[in-house]
């Protein structure tokens, strides 16, 4: 299992096999700071199939976020390709609906309908009146209905993080990109959301890729997990997690998957400590 | 040396419900009156308007500072005799020209600064060698240009309000976060309606204040520019009608003329403005 994965070609043998929604292949990314050009990932391959929940994880630096991004189209690829459906992805576009960490992604001057309804107009998806009446569904859904005219200044942080999920499957994208977004809210809320991420999930099979730091959130969510080593980013490998939810946490079968990652992780740099090193030394990244 | 700590021993409350404890308390009168800006901003007037008939009492000259009665008359027959309404009228309805005409400009200064390289650079070029440049300063050139009517007023008015409103939502729009950025480019917007739907509406806070700054300077200008020639084609605004009244030696209109530019601001301020801000950034959270 330690077989390096550079390429990922293994599973371009048999894709026909899958249903495959993203295609992400030998993405090369780099971002500019004033002083230097700086690589962010290198030859990272991966492919994502429909109703999968894909996450990317690995420590900060491994441009998790960064690929996240560069899916949405919001920075282009310096070497290799990401195909959407069989099309290249080239510019940002209401097919892919990305949720934030941050908690001002929702226009403050729109309520809680409105926010919901706001891609759907902007996008010219749907008209006024089954915009709202998709928007109302899907505030059901996250349990928000009653608060469809509240401004989100009103709100808590775990509400605007459903708020925010409810605007994007009300887009209902072809693929859902999260960049952390459960990362600003406290533990309990956390764990909340990640509980309700999977109801929804099993009710409306979406298609998920989830961007994170943490391995316990990577295995709860995740049904597969790609693991990602730092400076740049390359595929370390691919973990499957479906195995796994909020009620295995703590299990014995979690924590060796969770050592095995924290290993994968973490090897190349603690090489000598690596023998010796116990679960309790590995700090969940929450 | 290794002593620990003495170990305290665990309890538990049962708790119940409170029944005698009141849990919500009203305020005082006299707090919830206090509360009231309008109450508490016509107490201020009410006190200046004290000092000034306090003063002008003391002073006992008409001619040079009329009390806030006579002031107050003065101001009243000219109300009733329709004159000041008349010269209000006519300043306010340039003053709004060249209101809208300003704003119209810096919008579209400020979308072309943010969709190009070129655009910033002529806005921030722009901005700082007018913004210095009192409006009043070029009315000489204007008179020159446009002759001796509305339409130099007006070409100063435009001056006074482009640049300080260029300048404050530019700063809006650079403020606005990444994230709602990246939100609206997600949902497809772009260009025009990337600027209406997601900069105009998020940099709002500065934009309203570039809009009263803006307001205030007009003011300023069309006032001391109206002074200055006022009378076009037989029809003078507030300007001209304290200008008039000086050189007639009738303090009390000048007063009374004053008056009514101080109201207006003061109306503008307090009801458009405060109206304008209490359905939108108040509503919204964005500004206390």
């Amino acid at each position: 299992m330690n077989a390096p994965l550079q390429g990922h070609t293994a599973s371009n043998l048999n894709t026909t096999a899958f249903d495959t929604v993203l295609e992400v292949d030998r993405v090369s990314l780099e971002y500019r700071t004033p002083q230097r050009v700086v690589r962010a990932t290198h030859e990272v391959s991966f492919e994502v199939d429909r109703s999968d929940r894909f996450v990317l994880l690995g420590p900060s630096g491994c441009g998790k976020s960064t690929l996240l991004k560069a899916v949405a189209g919001f920075i282009e690829p310096v070497a290799g390709s990401i195909r959407l459906d069989g099309q290249t992805v080239r510019e940002p576009g209401p097919d892919r609906i990305v949720v934030f960490q941050e908690f001002d992604q929702l226009p403050p001057w729109k309520t809680v309908k409105q926010n919901v309804m706001f891609p759907l107009l902007a996008s010219r998806t749907l008209g006024r009146r089954e915009a709202e009446a998709r928007a109302l569904h899907y505030l059901e859904k996250v349990g928000l209905a009653a608060f469809a005219d509240a401004y989100p200044h009103t709100l808590s942080g775990g509400m605007k993080a459903r708020v925010a999920i409810a605007r994007a499957l009300a887009m209902q994208p072809k693929i859902l990109l999260m960049d952390e977004p459960f990362a600003a809210l406290d533990a309990l809320t956390r764990r909340k959301m990640q509980e309700e991420l999977l109801e929804l999930w099993d009710e409306v099979r979406f298609t998920l890729l989830f961007v994170t730091h943490s391995i316990e959130e990577a295995l709860v969510v995740g049904n597969r997990i790609l693991l990602l080593s730092p400076h740049p980013g390359r595929v370390r490998a691919e973990v499957g997690a479906h195995a796994f939810d909020l009620h295995s946490l703590g299990g014995a079968d979690f924590q060796q998957a969770a050592l095995r990652i924290h290993q994968l992780l973490f090897e190349g740099r603690t090489e000598d400590a690596g023998a010796e090193l116990a679960f309790q030394d590995v700090r969940l990244a929450y | 040396m290794n002593v620990l700590p003495a170990r305290r021993p665990e309890y538990e409350n049962l708790l119940e419900t409170l029944t005698d404890l009141p849990l919500e308390r009203e305020l005082s009168l006299g707090q919830r009156l206090w509360q009231r800006g309008w109450l508490r901003k016509s107490l201020i007037l009410l006190v200046l308007a004290l000092v000034w008939e306090l003063a002008a009492r003391y002073q006992g000259n008409d001619l040079l500072l009329p009390s806030f009665l006579q002031t107050a008359r003065a101001f009243v027959e000219g109300i009733g005799s329709g004159e000041l309404l008349e010269k209000v009228a006519i300043s306010l309805s340039v003053l709004v020209k060249g209101y809208l005409i300003g704003i119209g400009l810096a919008f579209l200064l400020t979308t072309l600064a943010v969709s190009t390289q070129l655009g910033r650079d002529l806005l921030s070029t722009l901005t700082s060698m007018f913004n210095p440049l009192p409006a009043i300063a070029l009315l000489p050139l204007a008179l020159l240009w446009f002759g001796l009517g509305e339409n130099s007023l007006i070409f100063v008015l435009v001056h006074s309000v482009l640049w300080a409103l260029a300048l404050n939502t530019y700063a809006g729009f650079l403020g606005v976060s990444d994230t709602l950025r990246m939100a609206g480019r997600n949902y497809g917007l772009k260009g025009l309606r990337f600027v209406l739907f997601i900069l105009i509406p998020a940099a709002l806070p500065s934009i309203l204040a570039g809009l009263k700054i803006g307001w205030a300077f007009a003011w300023r200008t069309l006032i001391a520019a109206e002074l200055v020639f006022g009378a076009s084609s037989g029809k003078g605004g507030l300007g001209w009608y304290i200008f008039q009244n000086r050189n007639e030696l009738y303090t009390d209109k000048v007063f009374a003329g004053l008056a009514a530019v101080i109201l207006i601001g003061l109306l503008v301020e307090n009801l458009v403005f405060a109206s304008v801000e209490r359905v939108t950034v108040k509503r919204w959270g964005m500004q206390r």
